[in-house]
């Protein structure tokens, strides 16, 4: 650290000493060549304008601290606003004002400073540059010597590398001590819950009556037109006091009807569907989101976050877009009193895929 | 000074008595004089690492303020607050305090739009930072460790921005976690009760807010606050880098002292930060929550955007094709999830290893303390370049939908172009970048042989016309010259004759670095030029 005391030499003084030392360390594929050019040294010091017309000096100095006045001036003006915005009724107008002028207030008062601070280094304070001197970041040969004899010594008084059974117990123990801790975190999801068998079922049964989003009104097959799409939820979801999140984000479904003769189904699926309305999963097959944008003419399911494009006349199959998957299909028919109802609960998962899915 | 020696009698004022008193107790004199007129290298670009530093404390300001009104909690109540719109609508306890915190606490909006205007400039001034040290070596050794430092950090910045934008649990925020979750259900063996664990049961659950609150205010800051500490140690350990310019060497740093002029200008350059952040949130909303809603797993409006920092995952989810998905050994393997996942992680850690592969490359062992002009180096550049384009398709795809809609193009003709972009841009940009940086490297060549044009023109006896050409002065000359650059590595066999494969792909490396290089002129080419001329 005694070398250091260069550091804080100006200019003029560092200029002598800089004849390049021969590098000891290894340059690598570096081309060093003989006849470069050399260092030519700092350059003349040009003074600043401030520096050599006093009537210059003295405009910044008024403009540093009147910057810093305009600060003040900023605090005090936030603080007023603060008392003279405020936000007692009901009125969106009230929150901007508030914002506005309590920010206006802030911005001048830091920016104040900022600027005054700047402006009083730049062209007030002493021009000056320094130069200091670099060591390589690593340690001197002595203290290297005394790094390497202090772990000598240490290894040899506590027989770190020669008393092998006591050093590897050791490690082992080190390593295995944190394991309860991991354990102890299974506990961020309930103990007695399966996430494969959740995933696998919906609050959808046999007979639940299908009904609107989020009105929970039950859905006539009667009011279902042609070319009409209906954001549904089963019965009784909108009552429920626990998992009303959890239930929704898997029983979402998409209730659209197509012109029968559009309508392509599977044979094994020609049941599911009545008179032409088709119930889909809403949620996406490939990470989630609603599936909720749908293009009535081209019969086309459009889900927002990553352009999936499905298919409705052709069993929801993907088209376009990373989804791998086609929507899963709710079985339907219409109950005695014409309420459109479930056959069943979806027979597949709902959702994205996950590893256990198949 | 202050720092009150007794060597010849002062009159005890004040400030040197709380010295003395304060020194007596702590020994802070030596670190005043071993740090207060260290020089500190200037240079505009150096001040985007100091950007995301106080972009940093301005999130700490404003966030401490945040959690004195914010309540993590999951739980529904039914909103009573001032906003009409959605008065009487259930909503979490969080989202509901979101909203007082926006329309019930004088200037609560103001340090919520500050928070959350801080947060979006902390990850992108870390980011322009890092393209800095980048583009200038300034990673080379000593400072490779510090490039690893740095970034965790920018890692860790978006972490704490996710956790951050999801607190709210607004519909935006629960569409993000919607598919943060199928991510991860994605991931073969563990995933599905990864996200089991995370969402403390099915998703949405009522705990992932809490949990996020816990990552967001305590676990990601310390790490963040340490990881700062370190990085800024390790500055003072290495001192500045600085770019070339007569007088400066190896061996030393040149720049002002940090005792005035440095601590004033970084000192104000706090405020300055603060107050364009201050006066950012006062003019421009950000994150209106009220606009979007409570979380809900139905909804979902068109045309939503993450924060831009996550931008580039959510692109590179876009683009993958339909139907990569596959049913094997009776378990699904999700490729639409796992090909995102597995190509950023890869050109993640290509932008962390980076440093370490040039060092071998070049097995130049020398500390560098000047750091590169972008031209000098121009396989680096151009390396760089080809990244920087990865991220942009990336990041643009993020926005396809926007794209499509804005610009009248289809959906499925943007993706496929995107889809296109994000091989060719690359390679495109690669080219483009070397071959001008080559181009650069050979102007700099002729300015210092010849002169700079002049802009005037001279007619000679016999009617001909030059333009009379400056030569340099030997201060402007050395920042042209005074650069290094490397041959490509002749394989030579070891000491048992062999040559490894190891050799060969450094050798292969170093000649793609290195093949096309310009050197820097030297003494008797100039000498030589002038030579020619007369």
């Amino acid at each position: 650290m005694a070398q250091d005391d260069h550091s804080g030499t100006e200019l003029a003084a560092a200029d002598s000493s800089h004849a390049e030392t021969v590098p000891a360390v290894k340059t690598g594929t570096a081309l060093i060549q003989s006849d470069a050019f050399e260092n030519p040294g700092f350059p003349p010091h040009r003074p600043r304008v401030t520096d050599e017309d006093p009537k210059k000096e003295k405009r910044a100095q008024r403009t540093v601290y009147t910057l810093f006045y305009l600060s003040i001036l900023g605090s005090i003006w936030a603080i007023a606003a603060y008392m003279l915005f405020p936000m007692e009724g009901n009125d969106v107008g009230d929150v901007r004002l508030n914002n506005l002028f309590i920010g206006l207030g802030a911005a001048l008062a830091l920016l104040g400073i900022g600027f005054g601070a700047v402006h009083w280094a730049k062209a007030v304070m002493t021009d000056v540059e320094i130069a200091d001197e670099r060591h390589k970041v690593g340690g001197n040969q002595v203290a290297r010597e005394g790094a390497v004899k202090v772990f000598q010594d240490a290894d040899r008084e506590s027989g770190f590398s020669r008393r092998a059974v006591i050093r590897n117990s050791l490690i082992g123990a080190l390593l295995v001590f944190p394991l309860p801790a991991v354990v102890l975190f299974r506990g961020l999801a309930p103990q007695d819950e399966n996430p494969v068998e959740l995933l696998s079922h919906t609050m959808w049964k046999a007979g639940t009556r299908l009904t609107l989003d989020p009105s929970g009104v039950p859905i006539k097959a009667s009011d279902v037109t042609i070319g009409s799409a209906f954001h549904v939820i089963p019965e009784g979801l909108s009552e429920l006091h626990h998992g009303k999140l959890e239930e929704k984000a898997k029983a979402a479904v998409l209730l659209m009807r197509l012109n029968p003769d559009e309508l392509n189904e599977l044979p094994d699926r020609a049941s599911w569907s009545y008179d032409g309305i088709v119930a889909y999963s809403k949620i996406c097959t490939h990470v989630g989101c609603p599936v909720a944008l749908y293009e009535q003419h081209t019969h086309h399911l459009l889900c927002p976050c990553h352009q999936s494009q499905f298919d409705v006349a052709n069993h929801c199959e993907v088209i376009f877009g990373p989804a791998a998957r086609p929507l899963p299909q709710l079985p339907i028919m219409v109950d005695d009193e014409g309420y459109l109802v479930a056959q069943s609960d979806f027979t597949e998962p709902v959702g994205p895929s996950f590893w256990e899915r198949h | 000074m202050s720092t009150a020696t007794t060597r010849e009698p002062q009159r005890r004022t004040f400030t040197a008595a709380a010295s003395n008193y304060i020194d007596e107790r702590t020994s802070v004199s030596t670190f005043v004089k071993e740090l207060g007129r260290k020089a500190f290298p200037d240079h505009w670009s150096f001040l985007l690492g100091e950007v995301a530093l106080f972009s940093f404390l301005v999130i700490l300001i404003t966030g401490t303020f945040l959690t004195f009104f914010f309540q993590a909690s999951m739980a529904e109540v039914e909103y009573d607050g001032s906003y009409v719109p959605l008065k009487g609508v259930e909503m979490s306890v969080a989202m509901a305090s979101t909203l007082d915190i926006s329309f019930d606490l004088r200037g609560g909006l103001f340090v919520r739009q500050m928070h959350h205007w801080a947060a979006l400039m902390f990850v992108a001034a870390i980011g322009l930072h890092m393209l800095r040290i980048f583009f200038t070596g300034a990673f080379r050794k000593p400072r490779e460790l510090n490039w690893v430092i740095g970034f965790v950090m920018f890692i860790l910045a978006m972490g704490e921005g996710f956790t951050g934008y999801s607190l709210p649990d607004d519909l935006l925020s629960g569409n993000g976690l919607r598919i943060i979750d199928g991510m991860i259900k994605g991931i073969p063996l563990i995933g599905t009760w990864t996200s089991f664990l995370l969402f403390g049961g099915e998703f949405p659950g009522t705990a992932i807010v809490g949990r996020l609150y816990t990552l967001h205010i305590l676990l990601l800051p310390v790490i963040l606050l340490a990881l700062i500490a370190l990085h800024l140690m390790f500055v003072v350990v290495h001192k500045h880098t600085q770019y070339a310019a007569p007088g400066r060497t190896q061996q030393n740093a040149v720049g002002p002292p940090i005792l005035p002029i440095y601590a004033a200008k970084a000192g104000g350059f706090f405020f300055l930060v603060f107050g364009v952040l201050a006066l950012i949130a006062s003019l421009f909303t950000i994150n209106p929550i009220w606009n979007y809603g409570p979380y809900d797993p139905s909804p979902v409006s068109a045309g939503t955007q993450p924060d831009w920092y996550i931008g580039f995952a959510d692109g590179a989810l876009r683009l993958i094709p339909p139907g990569w998905e596959f049913v094997l050994f009776d378990r699904t393997w999700s490729f639409n999830i796992l090909v995102p996942l597995v190509g950023l992680g890869l050109f993640i850690a290509t932008v962390l290893i980076y440093p370490f592969v040039e060092a071998w490359v070049t097995g130049d062992k020398r500390e560098h303390h000047i750091v590169d002009r972008p031209r000098n180096n121009p396989t680096r550049t151009a390396i760089g370049a080809a990244g920087v384009t990865f991220y942009a398709v990336l990041w643009a795809a993020a926005a396809s939908d926007i794209i499509a809609t804005h610009f009248k193009l289809t959906m499925e003709g943007v993706i496929h172009s995107l889809q296109a972009l994000l091989f060719l841009g690359p390679i495109v940009a690669y080219f483009v970048a070397k071959r001008v940086c080559i181009a650069l490297q050979k102007k700099d060549r002729e300015i210092v042989l010849h002169g700079y044009e002049s802009g005037r023109i001279v007619k000679l006896p016999g009617g001909e016309f030059i333009e009379v050409h400056q030569p340099l002065d030997e201060y402007d000359r050395w920042k042209l010259v005074s650069y290094e650059s490397y041959e490509p590595l002749m394989i030579r066999p070891n000491a048992r004759g062999k040559i490894t494969v190891g050799q060969r792909l450094r050798a292969g490396m170093s000649r793609w670095f290195f093949e096309d290089r310009i050197a820097p002129v030297t003494k008797g080419e100039l000498e030589a030029a002038h030579h020619d001329h007369h």
